[in-house]
């Protein structure tokens, strides 16, 4: 009874099947001009969109791969296809989408939840998106939905121009230059003035090609007054050869508008997840980030926020769960540039079975941002002796005017309360996962019911196993 | 089939090398109620804990069979499917884990069925209302936040609600105020009469046995049952102390 729990692997089955390959168009791997040139025309961009692109490969050559974080030695751009795609086209309807591709995503739910409690949903596969669609009460509200490609072409065009990479500039680091040079497919959404749209839009990303690369990219714009809740989920089946995702999120939050920005990841446990998300929020406007991150091998993922506007506001609320062989170093960052705003942040991560989770952050506020308020707060617990658990708060404050606040928690489960949970009749791995669970409430409350649902699933499909 | 609940024969136990307990037996029939009394110390907790199957203490001797079953060896979920119920001295807290939640869950882990929203609601209510207990207490985070009162109400609502062949309850009025206990009791009272169940009382005093019937009582010192008797031995070691009772059996 008293030994310790240890999980071989966990079944990942659900989220594991994979499709062939086949009818797929896909890029050489590597990482050249010519390639880039290739994905270019592929995607008939307009002219500046190919400069960019290019000028983004010269910076990405010219950078050094970050040497502060977890070990992504293994990761060799030159065995990773940066785009492959079945050349389908995006459809407005389920019915037109390729049976294989469709099938996926009936099997991860979409066109359910869709038909239960979205306002649209995009859906990506590989490098390119295959399905977008918007309620047409949403439509009429003036709310653009749709795929970046599309965008860059359309009525919208010079607005995709003004704001593409401009908060997170290619020269950010090596894989923001990466996904400036290759990125392709993700979603662009334009909410005008005063619309509050009360139900979730999502998108959903997955990556199905073996040694291929994801890098698509979310482009969000609220305009003043508007309200939005985007929901954003992953994943991806398993291969023995690394899979690398180095998406993009640039979120513009208008004077006194609200962006709720929720993302369940779970990719799988192969995968290098370098993705770098950023919003900018102007006078009285709120970003609220909710993320749950389960999967990939290495994760670096900071969503950051930059409170330009007076009383301006964040709040970012996150679980991280590190099992068997993972190693991930999450956090948030967030530079407070105007006066009276405030900032939340709020995490909890857990690991298991020798994985390794880092929660970093870093709060800065400037000499300007007078009576600002931060206030930081992490917790941590470890499932057993193997696993292993870090806490990197970086604090850089300018002014006295400031009222900040930091709180970190290590903790470890407590044999005592597995012991109290089972004298009800509760099995050990139940005890455990509840726990767990109970612990990642405060990310689990923050999420649409459905979505609360998977984040509990995913927790007790890490915990199955737990044989004491 | 015989009447008897729990049968624990010979058993002895302790944590890692250190032996707590020493060759202890009783037999508690089905709808009796048992005293467990004795000094700080004495090893009282220590029983309850092992009978329930807290793997913090090994049993390094002995049987623990309940209704017919040798259970020596099951763990702790094991046997509280099998109807074992402990009412903990410090029941633990559970952030995020709403007290409602858990009790549908364990209803549905121990029967092996979902149980309907509506008759568990109904079910809770009952409950609560014997506890005096506002609705809203269910949808608290186990134990977090409760003072020590509400903490053992919360146990006996969860020994209403789960209606087990046997509770354990230790210490379930230390520390409580005369109102509190008196609620408690009702609850106790409620159990008995609900399902004829059995009862090892684990106390220092005797406020919460007022209006129970104590059909045995034993006595623990250092881990030994030294004396069992009937409801007047409780009586008695009230009146002298244990003090007075040892040196009397010298």
């Amino acid at each position: 009874m008293s030994e310790k729990t240890y999980v071989e692997d966990i079944d990942r089955s659900m989220y594991d099947f994979r499709n062939e390959d086949k009818d797929a168009y896909r890029i050489s791997a590597g990482l050249t001009a010519d390639i880039v040139e290739q994905i270019s025309n592929e995607k008939d961009d307009p002219e500046w969109m190919r400069e960019f692109r290019l000028k983004s490969l010269e910076v990405y050559n010219r950078l050094q791969v970050p040497e502060w974080g977890p070990d992504i030695s293994e990761l060799n751009i030159d065995n990773i296809a940066t785009y492959v795609t079945k050349k389908s086209g995006m459809k407005e309807s389920w019915e037109d989408v390729p049976d294989e591709i469709k099938d996926t995503f009936d099997k991860l739910g979409i066109p359910q939840a869709e038909r239960t409690s979205l306002a649209g949903v995009g859906a990506q596969y590989d490098s390119e998106m295959v399905y977008h669609n918007v309620q047409k009460e949403v439509e009429e509200l003036g709310v653009v939905y749709t795929d970046i490609e599309s965008a860059l072409k359309g009525e919208y065009a010079d607005m995709i121009k003004e704001h593409f990479m401009h908060l997170v500039p290619p020269t950010d680091h090596k894989f923001a230059a990466l996904h400036g040079a290759v990125w392709s497919g993700g979603s662009f959404v334009y909410v005008p003035k005063g619309v509050k749209l009360e139900i979730p839009l999502q998108s959903y990303f997955r990556l199905n090609a073996a040694g291929a690369g994801q890098f698509e990219h979310t482009l969000i714009i609220l305009e003043e007054d508007s309200y939005l809740h985007f929901i954003e989920g992953c994943s991806a089946p398993k291969y023995n050869v690394a899979n690398l995702h180095a998406g993009c999120v640039e979120l513009y939050v208008g004077k006194n508008a609200k962006l709720r920005y929720s993302t369940i990841e779970n990719w799988s446990k192969n995968m290098y997840n370098l993705n770098t998300k950023r919003a900018i929020v102007e006078e009285g406007g709120t970003v609220e980030w909710v993320s749950g991150s389960f999967g990939s091998h290495v994760s670096y993922l900071y969503p950051m926020s930059i409170l330009k506007g007076k009383g301006s506001k964040m709040e970012f609320t996150g679980v991280t769960f590190a099992g068997k062989g993972q190693n991930l170093d999450t956090g948030a960052k967030v530079v407070h540039a105007a006066p009276d705003t405030s900032s939340y942040i709020n995490t909890k991560s857990i690991s298991k079975s020798g994985g390794c989770s880092t929660f970093r952050s870093s709060v800065v506020i400037n000499k300007n941002a007078k009576h600002s308020k931060a206030s930081v707060s992490c917790e941590s617990l470890m499932l057993d002796d193997i696993s292993r658990s870090d806490t990197i708060p970086a604090m850089d404050i300018r002014t006295a005017d400031a009222d900040v606040g930091h709180e970190a928690k290590i903790g470890r489960i407590s044999d005592d309360a597995v012991f109290y949970l089972m004298s009800r009749g509760i099995s050990e791995e139940n005890a455990k996962a509840m726990i767990v669970s109970g612990f990642a409430d405060n990310v689990s409350k923050e999420l649409p019911l459905e979505y609360a649902m998977e984040m509990n699933n995913l927790i007790k499909l890490e915990m199955s196993g737990s044989i004491g | 089939m015989s009447n008897n609940v729990l049968e624990v024969k010979n058993l002895s136990a302790g944590i890692e090398e250190r032996e707590i307990l020493h060759d202890v037996n009783f037999t508690i029939k089905k709808g009796e109620v048992h005293v467990l009394m004795g000094p700080n110390g004495a090893g009282k907790s220590t029983i309850g804990n092992v009978i329930m199957g807290n793997p913090r203490y090994q049993v390094t001797g002995g049987n623990i069979i309940f209704n017919g079953e040798d259970v020596t060896e099951y763990s702790a979920d094991k046997r509280a499917k099998a109807g074992i119920f402990l009412s903990f001295q410090e029941p633990l807290e559970v952030p995020g884990l709403p007290l409602d939640g858990f009790i549908k869950n364990a209803l549905e882990q121990k029967t092996g069925e979902r149980v309907r929203i509506w008759d568990f609601k109904k079910e809770l209510k009952k409950a609560m209302d014997v506890l005096s207990m506002n609705e809203s207490y269910g949808k608290r985070n186990l134990n977090v936040g409760f003072s020590g009162g509400e903490k053992k109400k919360a146990e006996i609502l969860q020994l209403l609600m789960l209606k087990p062949d046997l509770a354990i309850l230790d210490e379930t009025d230390s520390g409580l105020d005369v109102d509190a206990v008196r609620i408690v009791s009702k609850g106790i009272e409620e159990y008995m009469r609900e399902t004829n169940g059995s009862l090892l009382i684990i106390t220092h005093s005797t406020r919460i046995l007022d209006n129970l019937n104590v059909d045995y009582t034993h006595v623990c010192v250092n881990g030994h049952i030294i004396e069992t008797g009937d409801g007047s031995l409780v009586e008695k070691i009230n009146e002298g102390g244990y003090e007075s009772f040892l040196e009397e059996r010298k």
